[in-house]
């Protein structure tokens, strides 16, 4: 029994474990509002979105396979949630199941897991009826493909078979071992036998001529404590079996949480952007070599899920861009600008609608940020080394394909040096196939790159009116001598131009 | 034609010449710990005698030199060991079979002994002669095992463990248990109730899943009820238990003396090469010393302290190596240089040197050309409270004035400020005349002081100086060279580097 509505061919893994660079993603993205209204409360469906939107998907086939098992959701949110509840209190109720006082003998092992099976039998049941009445109503893959398999696995037959099993464990006839000689005439192998019938009446009354028998005295203490060590020996494998059985079932139900809570996380992030008013599409993902990157009112979901009222969002060309190079006023919007272009790559590689009208883009191997760390101010000398340790590690792990956003980076040194180097990481980063959005105050930087006119850059300016106000906005334009912070310097000292 | 095979250890076995107690310079050469540690896992194989016991002849030393040498290639090595593990297996079961209560469980357990005696035998006497050793131990031992191995009364104890352990794997019977009733049964194809479960849950399997078997403590006693059972089935296969019972009887004394001799004495060989192999593990060199039985030229190259070596090694700090060459009449190396500086260091590893030679064993050093001793004595400095200064020099002198009194001319005397509680003058004075002692003895001795007059005394003697970093004279290198005395440079390079020489401190109170 598999589950699969994450992976057309793989069971999607919750615990695996997340990228290196998740505090980073986390902390300069901002994902952490987006993350908490897709939870809703629930800290599973938290821990499962953040896996499923730092770990992508990598082709666009596998995104349209979960866009479409979405729209489904979407759809039939009711069912697609009480198919969770099913999973969660199977979940739970498998906790409630006392383990006994002595854990670790395999008497307690089979007692318990006989009474997992049993409880599990019911949720399985419940499962079946649900797929029984709902199968019509979903159209994606993913869903259709499991209807079908809880029909076919869990039929009436199979699950009265199971029942006569767990029946059986209870063992009212005696248990019957085999057993070899071991190390030192010690008994060993003990295995678990089904008696033959007609042979175990012959024996039952007493003194025939098959075997020698003898009976333990009802005060004997330790000849009753031996007969039960006995007996766990002898049952070793079968609770094993038993229990790996109700672990595995244990484990469908854990998986069928794992990627429902996904979607449910989905529909919990739908229900809150739809209040607000604000867009969601289903993004239309290429392969990377198309460079593709083109968007209509492009927001940044996690600002929008935080403020009153609805954001700013952006339009953006850049298509065949392989650098982005993005300056302008303080304030002005351009991390804002950064953040939506980064959040939206991963709500799209993980089969997720965007926060936009319409977006269009190429996959990529792996978002990556290298943002400036305010708060090592402090350490003043360490801090251009900190920034390169950073940038370093970065260029371990990054590869072709990858998405670079970096926001003030170099910024830690003087201009001369922090521009040569940013010149000399963008360069050898865009040449390997890396795509970088860049958000500079660092103007020689960002003038030398541009009188290259190297049709694979875009550049975009933070918008300031005439009056100095910013709407927000950022609109192609080359760089400008000195960034806009002087303006407020002007303001606050009462500088004269 | 090769000797009659006695011991892996002599040639000819002596017998009741070894030593229980520790030679009295064990201790102040750290040979103490080092045969503690090397020996550390092997206590069942009561060695230390062995290691208490040095040779003295050349040609016993070259034949214990050729064992090792052995021993040293690993498919040599490879078959003892396998033998040795075998032989210890073989004592444990013999250890239960006499602790266990039950008539049926001592069998079994004795049968198991003989058994893998056997194995241990057999193997050793196929494998040994394929490996070609060349040594005269081995050989001769080879010879032995074929001769042994081959007769009647072997191969016979051989073949009838075989059939008994065989008959007994292939009893196999079944339990019913139903309350507190149990039936004893043979066991007649009936099918495994783990598999039929495994079965009807497979369609829930996924990857690994956690193993819920429970392990057993495995207690070599049974329970009375297992007793009961075992009772039970040795009922039900009355032949093969007979033959079992008849076969303790008959086979009580089936182990051969000088086999279980080999056993032990080989331990001296793996016990040393195992302990070595740690340090040839971390790059330093062991080596075969040359040895004479007169004193003649002496040299030791990329020399090391065991001991010192060992606890470096767990530390994880390095080891440093050290040298000398003396060259007739050259026989007294005295050794001078800063305090930490390895001096004592270097002493211990003259005595270990010599000492693991005379046992026959390869030395912890690139190259070794040594004497055999006939005694070594040793004199180290011990700390003790200003106090008991006038009686130490004392106990001092009359300890030295009986190492001269018992050295011979073949004897190494190593010294260690063994004149320091005194006065500089006296003790210049009383250095002097025990050195030229020794020399005129013709011991070869070791000396380390920190009078300098002593490293010049004469021709027979040789300056060896502890250094330090030219850089920055606070760091000791540990090396100990061939040099004179340093006199005031050491501690005047140390006074610079803190800004206190004459010229420094003039400058600096100027100001």
């Amino acid at each position: 029994m598999r589950v699969l509505l994450m992976h057309r061919d793989r069971d999607f893994d919750p615990g695996g474990g997340l990228p290196e660079n998740t505090e980073d993603l986390t902390r300069d993205l901002g994902l952490e509002p987006l993350l908490q209204a897709m939870a809703s409360g629930d800290d599973f469906v938290y821990e499962v979105a953040r896996k499923a939107l730092l770990d992508g998907l990598s082709e666009p086939e596998e995104i349209l396979y979960r866009q479409r098992a979405l729209a489904d959701c979407l759809e039939e949110a009711e069912v697609v949630r009480e198919i969770h509840r099913v999973a969660i209190e199977a979940i739970e109720g498998e906790r409630k199941v006392f383990v006994g006082l002595l854990h670790d003998s395999p008497r307690s092992i089979l007692n318990r897991a006989v009474q997992v099976l049993g409880m599990f039998l019911g949720h399985l049941r419940r499962l079946r009826g649900l797929a029984d009445e709902h199968a019509g109503s979903f159209s994606s893959e993913a869903f259709g493909r499991f209807f079908e398999m809880v029909r076919r696995d869990l039929s009436d037959d199979y699950l009265a078979e199971v029942e006569r099993h767990l029946g059986e464990l209870e063992f009212s006839r005696g248990m019957l071992f085999s057993a070899r000689l071991g190390r030192g005439n010690r008994g060993r192998d003990y295995v678990l036998r089904v008696p033959r019938r007609q042979r175990l009446l012959e024996r039952l009354p007493f003194g025939d001529r098959s075997g020698y028998g003898f009976t333990v005295p009802d005060r004997d203490v330790s000849g009753f404590r031996a007969l039960d060590e006995l007996s766990d020996w002898g049952l070793n494998r079968v609770a094993d079996v038993t229990a790996r059985s109700a672990d595995n079932i244990l484990g469908f139900f854990e998986l069928l949480r794992a990627e429902l809570a996904f979607y449910v996380g989905c529909l919990n992030l739908r229900d809150r952007l739809a209040a607000r008013g604000e867009p969601l599409c289903f993004p239309t993902p290429e392969p990377i070599e198309k460079k593709a990157l083109s968007a209509r009112g492009l927001y940044d979901v996690s600002l929008s899920l935080s403020v009153e009222g609805r954001v700013v969002g952006n339009d953006i060309d850049a298509d065949g861009k392989g650098l982005v190079m993005i300056t302008g006023a303080n304030q002005g919007g351009k991390s804002t600008f950064l953040r939506s272009v980064g959040l939206a790559q991963l709500m799209m590689q993980c089969g997720m609608f965007v926060p936009a009208g319409s977006f269009r883009a190429s996959i990529c191997s792996g978002v990556f940020t290298h943002y400036r760390r305010e708060e090592d101010e402090r350490m003043r000398s360490g801090r251009l080394d900190e920034e390169l340790g950073r940038m370093g590690r970065i260029a371990e792990r990054i590869g072709p394909g990858g998405m670079l956003l970096c926001n003030e980076s170099f910024s830690s040194t003087n201009e001369r040096e922090g521009s040569e180097m940013a010149r000399q990481v963008v360069r050898a980063m865009v040449e390997s196939g890396v795509r970088v959005f860049f958000v500079t105050h660092l103007y020689d930087l960002a003038r030398s790159l541009y009188d290259r006119r190297d049709g694979g850059m875009l550049f975009l300016r933070a918008e300031r009116l005439p009056d100095g106000s910013r709407t927000f906005r950022l609109l192609p334009g080359e760089p400008l001598p000195t960034s806009y912070g002087w303006d407020s310097y002007r303001r606050i000292f009462d500088v004269r131009a | 034609m090769e000797k009659t095979f006695q011991s892996i250890l002599f040639e000819d076995r002596r017998a009741g010449e070894l030593r229980a107690a520790e030679p009295t310079f064990f201790s102040d050469l750290r040979l103490d710990a080092v045969v503690e540690e090397l020996l550390s896992g092997r206590e069942e194989y009561d060695l230390a005698p062995f290691f208490h016991t040095p040779l003295r002849e050349p040609g016993e030393v070259t034949y214990r030199q050729e064992v090792a040498r052995d021993l040293e290639r690993g498919e040599v090595r490879e078959v003892v060991e396998d033998f040795a593990r075998r032989m210890r297996a073989m004592r444990e079961c013999l250890s239960l079979a006499g602790k266990l209560h039950h008539e049926l469980q001592k069998q079994r357990w004795f049968l198991d002994a003989a058994g893998v005696y056997c194995e241990a035998v057999r193997s050793l006497a196929r494998e040994l002669p394929q490996r070609e050793p060349a040594s005269r131990g081995l050989r001769a031992l080879s010879d032995y095992l074929a001769g042994y191995a081959g007769s009647e009364e072997f191969s016979g104890l051989e073949e009838e463990v075989r059939a008994l352990r065989e008959d007994l794997a292939g009893v196999v019977y079944t339990v019913h248990i139903r309350g507190n009733r149990v039936r004893v049964d043979t066991y007649e194809g009936e099918e495994d109730y783990g598999d039929e479960i495994e079965r009807v849950f497979a369609r829930f399997a996924r990857g690994a899943a956690k193993d819920h078997r429970v392990r057993f403590r495995d207690p070599p006693e049974l329970s009375h009820v297992e007793e009961r059972i075992l009772e039970l089935v040795a009922r039900l296969n009355p032949d093969v238990f007979g033959r079992l019972d008849e076969f303790c009887r008959r086979r009580r004394d089936y182990l051969d003396e000088t086999v279980a001799a080999f056993d032990r004495e080989v331990q001296f060989y793996l016990a040393y090469l195992e302990y070595a192999g740690r340090f040839r593990e971390a790059g330093l060199p062991f080596c075969y010393p040359e040895v004479s039985e007169e004193v003649g030229e002496t040299r030791v190259e990329e020399g090391f302290d065991l001991a010192l070596a060992a606890s470096l090694l767990r530390e994880g700090g390095s080891v440093v190596k050290n040298g000398f060459h003396l060259r007739h009449p050259e026989r007294i190396l005295v050794v001078t240089g800063p305090n930490q500086g390895g001096k004592t260091t270097f002493a211990r590893m003259v005595g270990q040197l010599h000492y693991l030679a005379s046992l026959g064993l390869p030395v912890p050093a690139a190259e070794a050309h040594l004497h055999i001793p006939d005694a070594i004595f040793t004199h180290f400095e011990r700390e003790e409270g200003v106090e008991r200064l006038r009686s130490k020099l004392e106990d001092d002198l009359v300890r030295l004035h009986e190492i001269l009194r018992e050295a011979t001319g073949e004897s190494l005397i190593v010294l260690n400020e063994s004149f320091s509680s005194t006065t500089l003058e006296d003790a210049a004075r009383i250095g002097t005349d025990l050195l030229g002692r020794i020399e005129r003895l013709g011991a070869l001795c070791v000396c380390v002081t920190f009078i300098d007059e002593l490293a010049t005394l004469g021709e027979e003697t040789v300056s060896m100086v502890g250094t330090v970093d030219p850089e920055d004279p606070s760091v000791r290198t540990f090396r100990i060279v061939r040099k004179p005395p340093e006199g005031l440079a050491y501690a005047l390079a140390l006074a610079r580097k803190y800004g206190l020489t004459y010229e420094d401190l003039k400058r600096r109170v100027k100001r």
